[in-house]
C-alpha cells in the first residue's frame, strides 16, 4: 500500500490510506485499534509508519480497550486515533462519552458497513449516523464529519484531529465503505499550507490550575499527565477542578459547558457543500458517496433543463440546521438519499417549517449496494 | 502549641472538598491506600511522577483522595487506559487500583493481556470477594456457597484465583497479601513498585457491610482475623503437608521472574527501525556519490 507523500503531485491514494496520511500530517502519535473490516489498513499502515518515526502504535485485545488506550495516550498528551467498524464502534460507545463527559481531544474513525450486528462487512451502507449521534449515553453534543472523496478522507481526517484539539473532544470521522476502498487520484497540499492546530497548554502554576476552568468560551487550556500539573479525572460529573459533584449548580455547569462548547462555535465546526443550489427547485440532500451519485445525476438532470442541485453536509454532527433550512427555502421538493431505511431524513424534516411535509421524497437503499446516479435521476424525473 | 508532627499519609492525601471519604466504617480500603502511600514514600517517588488508575468500585475511589495524577476511568477499563498513559508517558510510574469484580470480570480481557504483555503497571487489586458499591452482589472471587444478593442460595460458581491468572497469563511478579499485615503489603507494595514489568498485587480485603453481613461474619474485626488465620507466608505453606493445607490461603511474593517488558521491546523496536533508517541514508548517500563520480567518469 503506498503512502509516499508527494505533495503537488497526482498519487493514486485509497480511502483508508488517505485516512492515515491526513492523521500522519496532522501529527498523530499513538494508535491503538483491533482488526476489523473495512477499516484494518489504516490499523496496518499506522503499525508500520508510526514506530518509524517514534510514535506509538498498539493492537489491544478489543475495541473498548482500543478507545481506552487512546483516551489514556490523550490524557498523557499525545495526539491519538483509533479506527473500526460498526460492530467495534458499538464497543467504544461508553468509553467515547468518557472522552466527552472528560472532554480528551481525540479522532475515532467509523468505517461503516451494513447491519446490524455482524451484517455485510463488505459492503457500504449509512446505517451508523443516529449510532454517531446518539450511540453513548446521557446528554452531549458531538462532533461528526463525513468525507465523499479521496482527498476529502484526507482533509476531513486532518480537520477531525484539529477539531478535537481545540474543542477538547472526541471526533468522530464518519466514512462509507466504497470511499475506503476506493482508489483516486489527489493531489496532496503541501505541508506547510497545512493548518494544524495542538490544544492549549495552561501558563499558569500548578496550584492555580484548574483542569475545566470556568471560562465564557467554555474551553480551557488543559495539562496532561506528568507535567506537574496533578490533577483529577473522572467519568463522574463534575467541578471545575475535575472532582466529583451533586451539587445542582455545578452539575449544571458542566453539562452546559459540554454543549456551550460546541453550539457557541457552530460557524467554525459547520461545513456544507451546496452544489447548483443557487437556482434549485429541487433539492438532493445527501452525504458520503451517496452525494458523489447525487452530483452525477444533477449534471444529467440539468441537460434535461431540471433546476435540481445538491446539498451535502461535511460537518453531519452537529446538524447543519440553518444552512439546511435556509437552502431549502425557495425548493419545492427535496429529495433525502440515503443508504439506510431512514436517518437523515427526519433531521431534514425537522429544520424545516412546520406544514410542508409533502414536498418530501425519500430514496433509502440497504441492501448493501450503493445507490446509483440513475437511481436518483429517475427519482428526480419523478419529482419535477 | 504542640508541634504535631506529620503523618506520612498527610503528605500525599488531597485536602480540600474530597473528604470525608465515601467508604463504609470497617472497610480494607483505607488501611490498603495507607499501606500504599507509606511505599511510595519509602521510596522516594514523587508525586507528578505518579499515575494512580482506576476503574469503578469501592477500591476504584482511592485515586480522588491522592495527589497524584488521577484517573478514575469506566468500569473494567483501568488497565486499558492505563496501558496508553505508559506507552505515551514511559517515565511515569503508572499504579492501577482495581477490585475483583473491576479486574477479573467486567476487565478480565485486558488485565490477561496486560499480563501477556508483561507491561509495566503496578497493578493493585483490592480483593473483597463481592461488589460492594453495588450492595453485595457476588463476584467472580464469591467463593463456591457463600451467599451475596445475586447468589441467595450461596454461589454455586467455582472462584478464580487472581495470582494464579496471573501468572499463567504472564505477568513477571505477583504477589498476594491482606488488609490485616500492614506491614507485609507495604514491602510487598514497595517491591511491586521497582518490578520492571507486569506487577500484580492482590491484596485480601474485608467488606463488613456486605459480605461480613450476609455470610454471618459479625464484625470488621472477626473478618480481619479470618485473613489471619486463613493465610499463610509462602514458606510455611509449602512446609505443610498436603492434608493440612486445604483451605489456606497463601501470602507472600509468590512469583517473581525476569522477563523482557513491553514498553522496553516497543522502544528497542523504534530503536532499530531508526538504525535502519540511518543505514538506508548512509547507503543512499554513497551510492549517490559513486553512482556521481561514475557519470563524471563518463563524461571524461
Amino acid at each position: 500500500m503506498s503512502t509516499d507523500r508527494k505533495a503537488g503531485k497526482p498519487i493514486l491514494l485509497q480511502g483508508n490510506a488517505a485516512v492515515t496520511l491526513g492523521a500522519l500530517d496532522a501529527g498523530v502519535q499513538f494508535f491503538g485499534g483491533y482488526p476489523i473490516t473495512p477499516s484494518t489498513e489504516i490499523a496496518e499502515i499506522l503499525a508500520k509508519e508510526l514506530p518509524k518515526r517514534g510514535d506509538k502504535f498498539i493492537q489491544m485485545e478489543d475495541e473498548i480497550g482500543s478507545i481506552a488506550a487512546v483516551l489514556g495516550a490523550s490524557i498523557a498528551g499525545l495526539k491519538s486515533m483509533t479506527a473500526t467498524s460498526g460492530p467495534g464502534f458499538s464497543l467504544m460507545q461508553e468509553n467515547l462519552g468518557f472522552g466527552m463527559q472528560t472532554e480528551i481531544p481525540c479522532v475515532i474513525v467509523n468505517v461503516q458497513r451494513g447491519g446490524p450486528s455482524t451484517g455485510l462487512p463488505t459492503s457500504p451502507a449509512q446505517g451508523d449516523i443516529m449510532q454517531a449521534r446518539w450511540g453513548t449515553h446521557g446528554d452531549h453534543p458531538v462532533i461528526a464529519l463525513y468525507p465523499d472523496s479521496i482527498l476529502e478522507c484526507y482533509e476531513l481526517t486532518i480537520r477531525a484531529f484539529n477539531l478535537s484539539e481545540k474543542y477538547r473532544t472526541p471526533v468522530i470521522l464518519l466514512m462509507d465503505e466504497v470511499l475506503a476502498h476506493m482508489r483516486e487520484s489527489v493531489v496532496l497540499p503541501p505541508k506547510d499550507k497545512l493548518k494544524i492546530i495542538h490544544r492549549i497548554k495552561p501558563n499558569v502554576p500548578p496550584e492555580w490550575y484548574k483542569h475545566y476552568k470556568r471560562n465564557p468560551k467554555y474551553i480551557s487550556p488543559v495539562a496532561s499527565f506528568g507535567e506537574g500539573y496533578r490533577f483529577h479525572i473522572t467519568g463522574l460529573t463534575h467541578d471545575e477542578s475535575g472532582f466529583p459533584t451533586q451539587v445542582p449548580e455545578e452539575v449544571n455547569d458542566m453539562m452546559d459547558r459540554l454543549l456551550r462548547k460546541i453550539t457557541d462555535n457552530l460557524d467554525d465546526i459547520i461545513q456544507i457543500e451546496p452544489f447548483y443550489m443557487d437556482d434549485a427547485e429541487i433539492a438532493i440532500f445527501a452525504a458520503g458517496v451517496v452525494a458523489r451519485s447525487a452530483k452525477e445525476a444533477i449534471i444529467q438532470a440539468r441537460k434535461k433543463g431540471i433546476k435540481v442541485g445538491l446539498i451535502r453536509p461535511l460537518t453531519i454532527w452537529p446538524f447543519p440546521d440553518h444552512d439546511v433550512e435556509n437552502m431549502l427555502e425557495s425548493t419545492r421538493a427535496v429529495i433525502i438519499a440515503e443508504m439506510n431505511q431512514g436517518q437523515l431524513i427526519n433531521e431534514v424534516k425537522r429544520v424545516t417549517k412546520y406544514g410542508q411535509h409533502s414536498r418530501f421524497y425519500r430514496i433509502q437503499k440497504y441492501n448493501g449496494l450503493v445507490i446509483t446516479p440513475d437511481e436518483i435521476l429517475r427519482k428526480i424525473a419523478e419529482v419535477a | 502549641m504542640k508541634n504535631i508532627p506529620q503523618k506520612v499519609i498527610h503528605r500525599y492525601l488531597r485536602h480540600d472538598k474530597k473528604f470525608p471519604h465515601v467508604w463504609c466504617a470497617g472497610c480494607g480500603n483505607g488501611i490498603i491506600l495507607g499501606d500504599l502511600l507509606r511505599a511510595i514514600y519509602n521510596l522516594g517517588l514523587e508525586k507528578d511522577d505518579i499515575a494512580m488508575v482506576s476503574g469503578i468500585g469501592c477500591s476504584s475511589r482511592m485515586p480522588v483522595y491522592v495527589d497524584f495524577n488521577t484517573l478514575h476511568t469506566t468500569h473494567g477499563r483501568a488497565i486499558a487506559f492505563a496501558t496508553g498513559i505508559k506507552m505515551a508517558k514511559p517515565e511515569l510510574k503508572v499504579i492501577v487500583i482495581t477490585g475483583d469484580g473491576d479486574v477479573s470480570a467486567i476487565g478480565g480481557n485486558h488485565f490477561i493481556h496486560a499480563a501477556r504483555r508483561n507491561i509495566n503497571l503496578t497493578i493493585i487489586i483490592v480483593n473483597n470477594n463481592i461488589y460492594g458499591m453495588t450492595g453485595g452482589q457476588c463476584s467472580p472471587t464469591t467463593p463456591i456457597g457463600k451467599f451475596a444478593t445475586t447468589a441467595p442460595y450461596g454461589s454455586i460458581e467455582p472462584n478464580f484465583d487472581l495470582c494464579e491468572l496471573a501468572k499463567c497469563a504472564g505477568a513477571s511478579f505477583v504477589a498476594r497479601t491482606t488488609a490485616f499485615h500492614t506491614t507485609e503489603a507495604r514491602q510487598i507494595f514497595e517491591k511491586a513498585l521497582q518490578k520492571k514489568g507486569c506487577s500484580v498485587v492482590e491484596v485480601i480485603s474485608q467488606c463488613p457491610v456486605s459480605y461480613g453481613k450476609m455470610n454471618n461474619i459479625s464484625s470488621a474485626v472477626k473478618m480481619l482475623e479470618l485473613q489471619r488465620d486463613n493465610t499463610l507466608p509462602i514458606a510455611a505453606y509449602e512446609k505443610l503437608p498436603e492434608e493440612k493445607r486445604a483451605g489456606k490461603i497463601v501470602r507472600g511474593i509468590l512469583h517473581d521472574v525476569e522477563k523482557p517488558e513491553f514498553i522496553d521491546q516497543y522502544q528497542k523496536l523504534v530503536d532499530s527501525l531508526s538504525l535502519q533508517k540511518q543505514e538506508k541514508f548512509d547507503e543512499s548517500k554513497k551510492e549517490n556519490k559513486s553512482s556521481k563520480s561514475e557519470e563524471s567518469k563518463s563524461q571524461e
